[in-house]
């Protein structure tokens, strides 16, 4: 919301001295956040109102002249201008003119403002002295849209009322600061003048203000023009009428015109005007009909049927059901309630007679409204955040008093009020302990209730209740009362003290420990953390080469996401991967090493229940490595968490995404624990990566469910080891996985460890034979081993493999 | 013979003196006292000397010996370290030649930021609870103080599933779980993902990260809630940020409030960081609604809390000076090197 600082003054006072800063400071810090202000007046120095005595033609320059202006009673200048609207023998207009020295806001293009002005300086225009600047409305820091009458292109004409060598500024009413408010959307109240008003006057605890509305009207009764009926009392709380006849347009003092313009809104005519003003005013938008247009001298406020089509009055025909609320007369619509009138009785140029409507609407239902028809208007955004029924009337007759005011129209006597439920005011009882204690404070009664004062909240002693003014619907309960008590004694004045409970546990739980050490792992294995969206396009199933009917495909589907790119939940982390990686190799970055700790979403059967969320800890690569490296980091992993028994790789995995031969599950106690594997060159090609991608997926909660902190200390061996090498021709196709497992079998607890030290396929090795050779590390704890034992083993063992087909080479 | 020792001693000093490396030293040492050497023979000698004599000739022999013995012990030492010196010289490097690094990976900014504010409040006694982030409309908005047609409803930009469920737009609704299961007192905070439907630019992003914080105790006031919040801004941002709270609205919280600090740039003179201001918007915050105790079913007359609530990216922006929001989902490993 913005507003002129002097429309605020206005209505409070003992303002004068307050600076803007100062304003800005206290207001945010009452809770009427102040998010900028714009000082008119900025950049605008030494400009006065002058007078052209003569404009004559410039000597060497066909498109400048040389007027003579008078800048005070004895005082004239010398100005060269190029302006199209000085012409050439004429004289008497009054102008603001910015003397030698002096500063205006912008260039006569009116575009951007320089932070600083413009510096006008005498100085020679082709050979002519010139001693300042006649001023367009756009050197003066504003434009067209707010000041109508000025020209398209040239030097803004003041009225004659002006006076030479007195402060043009003063005079275009330009001494004045614009603020910008914050205003929470619990405060109805505030979207409007005397609402930020009232606040000012708490805030500096000053006299309020606000206008004070007279009698109108003439001695007819406006119920002889007009009747109203409320059919949806829910929807419409009050409804409220008048009219004005003999209308008379014009265009709106100079006064209402900068009070319009510091609120953005651009000035049409005296009566539209009105209602902007006192929609600003007041914060209740009206809403003026042409009287001659409403059949029957009758309003219904009524819904629409289904299918109902009606043309707003900017032309656009809507389609409305049974839930719109429509503002009828006797035969036909004439508005969308609280939205945009019709075009079938708006105001035009050659009206007459008027009708004011001033009503109040079921906010939730104006919402609702807007968004299926898809028009927000001014109008309609006050009236869904639900506004004050018992305001609607001060406004109606406020905008009547303007009326008279600006003689605009003659106003009928009488309001037109269908009312159908009163808006009583909320009472709450004052605790002034239990606010004390809720905010750790220590403020007296009588404070409290002086803060009220302000805010016309009034207190009943004799039931020591607080009496809530109708426009303040955000106070409910104790809790809202020890904000405004809060606000006003100042948060900065509230102490700062810790809580002095009983001591908790600052702890995590088990997965977040396991998370961390995925970190922690990842980053010692030199991969770094990525973090990719929740949310992508169906379309990376075929990317990834998932086949049709995969569970993967059933996924959470977001019902407006930004876009089809965005509209799934993930159900594998795996394309988030990809992409990164993508990027960095399109940027030529080498070696890249990335991880996530990706959250995947798989549905539910039932659409009413949450889906499972699964974190996968996902590791991608490209450059220096192989499928060993990240399988190396796979079980650096394992190792930290305490998963140490065997992990074992089942190469039939059948991950579409990655490398047929070239991929493996990863399984611990018989549980598939993750997956890793290189990247399937189709879906590197069509990722754009042109090296050979690995992945690793570990899922968390499987991580979670095998891991262990418990450590024992075994005992460093006391007796030697003895180390037996064995070299064996394998069928090409074997896993070295079962040559393991044959070990593992057969030595039991005496083999202590194994090492594959050689693997070689090549000439001295016949075809479809593997040359594969360990290192066994043979080691009891309680005695030294005798070769006897030692052997027994490896015959065990070597006779295993030999039924596997596997020869010991020579 | 007595003489005769007494030139062996002089001309054995003499020969060590004048030795320069280990191996002559040890030809010296075996001239003299090897088996041959000539103290040795000096010994054989004995025989010759009348008995009466012998022991203090014997005597004269072994301090001859033990003398060239100590001057040659001394000399090895010397001699070793000579060497050592020069070989050490011999052996210099350039450190300036790279290093081989381990090439360690690096922690994402909104995760660096996450640790800290963890810490922080894990040193206070706060538990980190992690909930849903598809979550049900109860928990994000009703149980929250947002009813059904609530205007706050429309302003998050909410991802909707269906009409009971939603991509969450606030963590507070791990809150609301929490203050269900009813164990108290309550001190926690909720760090994880949200989504908001704003499309993405260098401010915004669809899916970024909050830790919100409850506390729920018998006592709880506003001034705990500046307290502990002017302590955390302290940790986070240096002993001398100074913060500020503004009264705001909030659904869920009564009284509500913003918390600034001074700008850690500039430290609050105003600049080009904080836009002149001198403050940073960074928290909301306020006291629990007694709605949402309700809802709940948590005594209000016996408990009261606070909580708050901040955006992550919106702290490692700050802290880090990262200028674009857009950088922290590319994953660029350049990007990812400077954390």
């Amino acid at each position: 919301m913005n507003t002129s600082i002097n429309w605020i003054k206005s209505m409070v006072s003992g303002l004068e001295n307050v600076t803007d800063q100062q304003f800005r400071d206290a207001m945010t810090l009452s809770g009427t956040k102040v998010e900028g202000f714009t000082a008119l007046d900025k950049n605008l120095d030494k400009i006065v109102v002058g007078q052209i005595i003569s404009v004559e033609r410039h000597p060497d320059a066909d498109k400048l002249v040389v007027c003579q202006v008078r800048v005070g009673e004895n005082e004239q200048v010398q100005i060269v201008t190029g302006a199209p609207n000085i012409i050439v023998g004429s004289s008497g207009q009054k102008v603001a003119v910015v003397l030698d020295g002096g500063r205006v806001a912008g260039g006569h293009d009116g575009g951007a403002l320089p932070a600083d002005g413009i510096k006008i300086k005498k100085g020679k225009l082709r050979g002519v002295e010139s001693y300042g600047m006649m001023c367009s409305i756009e050197e003066l820091g504003s434009s067209r849209e707010f000041y109508p009458n000025a020209p398209e292109d040239g030097i803004y004409i003041l009225d004659e009322d002006a006076v030479v060598g007195e402060d043009a500024i003063e005079y275009l009413g330009l001494h004045d600061t614009v603020f910008e408010y914050e205003i929470t959307n619990n405060r109805v109240d505030c979207y409007s003048v005397i609402g930020i008003a009232r606040e000012a006057a708490a805030t500096f605890r000053k006299p309020f203000n606000p206008p004070i509305i007279k009698q109108t009207g003439n001695l007819e009764d406006v119920n002889d023009y007009i009747q109203v009926e409320i059919e949806e009392k829910n929807l419409c709380t009050r409804y409220t009428a008048r009219a004005v006849k003999n209308i008379k347009l014009a265009p709106s003092p100079e006064w209402m015109q900068r009070r319009l313009a510091s609120a953005g809104i651009r000035p049409i005519n005296n009566l539209v005007d009105i209602t902007n003003y006192v929609m600003e005013e007041y914060g209740q938008p009206m809403h003026a009909y042409d009287l001659d247009k409403i059949a029957d001298k009758k309003i219904i406020v009524r819904t629409a049927t289904e299918g109902e089509e009606f043309t707003t009055l900017d032309g656009q025909v809507r389609k409305l059901d049974t839930s719109t609320l429509m503002i009828c007369d006797g035969q036909k619509p004439v508005g969308l309630a609280g939205i945009m009138g019709g075009e079938n009785s708006m105001i035009t140029d050659d009206v007459k007679t008027m009708l004011f409507e001033a009503a109040t609407f079921d906010g939730t239902n104006i919402r609702k409204t807007t968004k299926k028809i898809g028009l927000r208007t001014d109008a309609s955004g006050k009236f869904e955040k639900g506004l004050d029924p018992e305001n609607a009337i001060k406004a109606m007759n406020r905008a009547c008093q303007l009326v008279e005011e600006l003689g605009a129209g003659e106003v009928v006597g009488g309001v037109v009020d269908v009312y159908p439920n009163k808006k009583e005011k909320k009472r709450i009882v004052f605790e002034p302990d239990k606010i004390n204690t809720l905010l750790g404070t220590n403020i007296p009664k009588q404070d409290m209730l002086e803060y009220f004062k302000y805010l016309e909240i009034e207190y009943d002693e004799s039931k020591n209740e607080l009496i809530i003014p109708t426009f303040r619907q955000d106070l409910l309960r104790c809790a809202d009362i020890a904000e405004e008590v809060a606000r006003f004694f100042g948060y900065d004045n509230i102490p700062s003290t810790l809580p002095n409970g009983a001591t908790t546990l600052g702890k995590i739980s088990y997965k977040q420990s396991i998370e961390e050490i995925a970190d922690e792992i990842a980053q010692f294995c030199g991969f770094s953390q990525a973090m990719t969206y929740s949310f992508e396009s169906p379309k990376v199933f075929d990317k990834l080469r998932i086949s049709k009917d995969s569970d993967l495909r059933k996924t959470v589907v977001i019902s407006n996401p930004l876009g089809e790119d965005f509209s799934i939940m993930r159900t594998l982390p795996i394309n988030g991967m990809l992409t990164s990686l993508a990027v960095n190799y399109n940027r030529r970055n080498k070696n890249v090493k990335l991880y996530e700790r990706a959250t995947v979403y798989l549905p539910k059967d039932s659409a009413d229940e949450l889906p499972v969320e699964k974190v996968e800890f996902t590791l991608g690569f490209f450059g220096e490595g192989d499928f060993f490296t990240m399988k190396g980091v796979v079980e650096e992993f394992l190792d930290r968490v305490g998963a140490r028994n065997k992990i074992q790789y089942n190469p039939e995995s059948s991950i579409s995404f990655l490398h047929p031969g070239r991929q493996a599950n990863v399984i611990y106690d018989n549980r598939v624990i993750g997956y890793l594997g290189e990247v399937h060159p189709d879906v590197t090609e069509s990722y754009g990566i042109g090296e050979r991608t690995y992945i690793a997926v570990l899922h968390i909660p499987e991580i979670c469910a095998i891991s262990s902190f418990d450590r024992k200390y075994e005992g460093i061996a006391k007796f030697p080891a003895v180390t037996r090498d064995i070299s064996m021709v394998v069928p090409k196709e074997m896993l070295v996985g079962s040559i393991e497992k044959v070990i593992e079998k057969c030595g039991k607890k005496m083999v202590e460890s194994y090492r594959l030290f050689d693997i070689y396929e090549g000439n001295q090795i016949k075809e479809g034979f593997k040359s594969v050779a360990y290192t066994i590390t043979f080691r009891a704890n309680d005695r030294t081993l005798e070769e006897k034992d030692v052997t027994n083993i490896m015959n065990k063992i070597l006779s295993e493999l030999s039924k596997m087909g596997i020869e010991l080479r020579q | 013979m007595k003489e005769r020792l007494a030139q062996i001693r002089e001309k054995a000093l003499a020969q060590i003196k004048a030795t320069d490396s280990l191996d002559k030293l040890n030809e010296v040492r075996i001239s003299f006292l090897g088996k041959k050497g000539e103290l040795t023979e000096v010994l054989k000698g004995m025989k010759d000397v009348a008995p009466e004599d012998r022991p203090q000739v014997g005597q004269i022999v072994n301090d001859t010996r033990a003398a060239i013995e100590e001057v040659l012990e001394n000399a090895k030492k010397e001699i070793s370290s000579k060497m050592r010196e020069l070989q050490m010289k011999a052996e210099v490097i350039d450190v300036t030649l790279p290093a081989k690094k381990n090439n360690v990976g690096h922690c994402h900014p909104s995760t660096l930021a996450l640790k800290e504010v963890k810490k922080i409040f894990m040193g206070m006694g706060y538990e980190v609870v992690e909930g849903p982030e598809v979550e049900f409309d109860y928990y994000n908005f009703e149980a929250l103080n947002i009813p059904a047609n609530h205007p706050a409803k429309d302003e998050q930009d909410t991802f909707y599933i269906n009409d009971k469920i939603v991509l969450r737009t606030q963590t507070s609704s791990v809150q609301v779980r929490e203050m269900e299961k009813g164990h108290l007192p309550i001190r926690m905070i909720s760090p994880g993902r949200v989504f908001r439907s704003d499309e993405v630019d260098a401010t915004h992003s669809p899916c970024f990260h909050q830790v919100e914080g409850l506390v729920i105790d018998e006592n709880v006031t506003f001034a705990d809630l500046k307290g502990t919040l002017a302590l955390f801004a302290k940790e986070l941002f240096g002993p001398d940020t100074k913060v500020k709270f503004r009264p705001h609205h909030f659904p869920f919280t009564e009284p509500s409030a913003e918390m600034d600090v001074s700008c850690f740039k500039c430290g609050g003179t105003g600049c080009r960081f904080c836009k002149g201001e001198g403050w940073i918007e960074i928290l909301g915050c306020g006291m629990v609604h007694p709605h949402v105790f309700e809802m709940s079913g948590i005594d209000n007359d016996k408990y009261t809390g606070f909580a708050f609530g901040m955006g992550l990216e919106r702290i490692a922006l700050l802290k880090y000076e990262i200028d674009d929001m857009r950088l922290l989902y590319e994953n660029d490993i350049r990007f990812l090197k400077q954390f």
